[in-house]
């Protein structure tokens, strides 16, 4: 174990926690508003900042997460098991947690989706995309929203409507997302309902 | 001797916080469901609002302000005990003021003043399952919910029209979240159901002994059960509070003496006070309420 592993938490748990935390309600309260996530972890490259701060705020030995393939290098793996100490190697859809980081390829199916009685025990997919303004306009309505907010994160897959229309249909089963950039996050939760500009 | 505390920031160690962190956002994104949670044990007795307690513990951090009622009161000793037990452990600036408080933690009330966006109401509940009383078993319950069998409860309000003329339920009056969960919404005043719809405020829902956290966020519609019929309404009072002359809020009667007098005054009493601070007057304020003590 060398110190690059121990390096790059949280330099005061029990507050940026905390910090963390508020950033994480009020962005899935209100969804489309982008919520300050920055917290000064430097955890190894391909783990982005963001991707961090959300699992170091939630995660431990009792949450399941996977990882997308490519995240889960031995300086990645490593780094979590030390940090949060959750099992990492838990299937698709068992997971409570979900993290990827190849925005492009997002695919919403196959995570868990909780059941009837118990919905709550679905997937929160957090996913980094390149950018959270600078991509095409989606509306969104639905609770958390007065009337409607507008974003427009770069990176997502070009059938997002679709696959987000299927997971918005399936409620009160289906996945939160969040999503994640330059210090900052927007929550999606399943309630959302999400449209182009144009719609 | 050393002054470092023998308890964490906020009470909870932080993986009792984490746990109950995961579950408010849950709750959150299913609005009115109920998720279950690991409720621990608080160095306060449940009736005193430990759910209530657990979640504003899991959520609160240094620059928080907090505000505690008990029935619309912040001088209960309730609420006084709450409010000094977070400066103590969180080290956060309390207050009475509504419009002053980031976090309200509530048992029974909801303030007669408009919440904002930003502020978070986190109310104490005894009895989370509105369905409780018709079906004693948990696993049926929660069927109901999913498959949102609720007519046994519309048949239990129509047999108090039948029996009363009216829906005689007036506390913990059950509610729609966002046309989907029917939810208890805490025994407050069915008075305080429709500040419940569309508010900005962000409402959590915490009951300690029975495990559950529930969750209302921002601008979501919450409508109160009700007939074609016989619509909802909420509690009229024929006269102003006694103190403040305000109208349109809910009161609570107070006995004055032995011989049967009483007045009606603000049940929320830092709305009360404001209201006198501005120059309110009501015909028992002032010397005449002296005089009757
Ligand atoms: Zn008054």
């Amino acid at each position: 174990m060398d110190n690059l592993m121990l390096d790059g938490g949280f330099a005061d748990p029990v507050m940026q926690a905390q910090q963390g935390f508020r950033a994480l309600m009020d962005a899935l309260a209100n969804p489309g508003t982008i919520q300050q996530l920055a917290l000064g972890l430097t955890p190894p490259a391909p783990l982005t900042p963001e991707l961090a701060a959300v699992l170091l705020t939630l995660c431990d030995h009792d949450t399941g997460v996977w990882l997308e393939p490519d995240l889960a290098t031995e300086a990645v793996t490593g780094w979590l098991r030390f940090h949060i100490g959750s099992p990492l190697n838990v299937a698709r859809d068992q997971a409570q947690f979900a993290v990827l980081r190849d925005s492009n390829t997002l695919q919403l199916n196959g995570f868990s989706l909780g059941t009837d009685i118990y919905p709550d025990r679905s997937t929160t997919v957090i996913v980094a995309v390149p950018a959270l303004s600078g991509g095409d306009a989606l509306v969104l309505k639905g609770p958390g929203i007065e009337h409607s907010v507008e974003i427009s994160p770069l990176g997502l897959p070009g059938d997002f409507l679709e696959q987000w229309a299927e997971n918005r249909a399936q409620f009160p089963r289906g996945v939160d997302l969040l999503l994640v950039a330059d210090g900052a996050v927007i929550g999606l939760p399943r309630t959302t309902r999400i449209s182009g500009k144009d719609a | 001797m050393s002054l470092i505390p023998s308890y964490n920031f906020a009470y909870l160690d932080e993986q009792t916080k984490r746990m109950i962190r995961r579950s408010i956002l849950k709750a959150i994104a299913i609005p009115g469901y109920q998720v279950p949670f690991a409720s621990r044990e608080m160095p306060m007795p449940y009736g005193w609002g430990t759910g209530g307690v657990q979640v504003t513990a899991a959520i609160i951090g240094p620059s928080d302000v907090l505000k505690v009622i008990d029935q619309g009161a912040d001088d209960t000793t309730n609420a006084v005990s709450i409010r000094a037990f977070f400066a103590k452990v969180a080290n956060v600036a309390t207050t009475t003021h509504t419009a002053d408080a980031t976090i309200i933690q509530t048992r029974h009330r909801i303030p007669e003043r408009p919440l904002q966006a930003g502020q978070v109401l986190v109310y104490q509940v005894p009895i989370p399952e509105p369905l409780r009383f018709l079906e004693p078993r948990e696993t049926e319950t929660r069927k109901m919910h999913a498959l949102e069998e609720y007519g046994l409860m519309h048949v239990k309000l129509y047999e108090d029209i039948a029996k009363h003329g009216q829906i005689a339920t007036t506390y913990a009056y059950p509610v729609k979240v966002e046309g989907r969960y029917v939810m208890d919404p805490s025994p407050t005043p069915k008075f305080d159901n429709p500040k419940m719809h569309m508010s900005p405020a962000l409402q959590l829902f915490g009951a300690g002994r029975e495990m559950r956290i529930y969750a209302v966020p921002p601008f979501t519609e919450v409508v109160s059960l009700d007939f074609e019929d016989h619509p909802f309404e909420i509690q009229h009072f024929t006269q102003p509070c006694a103190l403040c002359a305000a109208t349109g809020v809910y009161l609570d009667e107070v006995i004055l003496d032995d011989h049967g007098g009483h007045m009606f005054v603000c049940s929320d009493t830092d709305n009360c006070e404001e209201r006198r601070a501005q120059g309110h007057r009501g015909h028992l304020s002032g010397e005449e309420l002296e005089a009757a003590e």
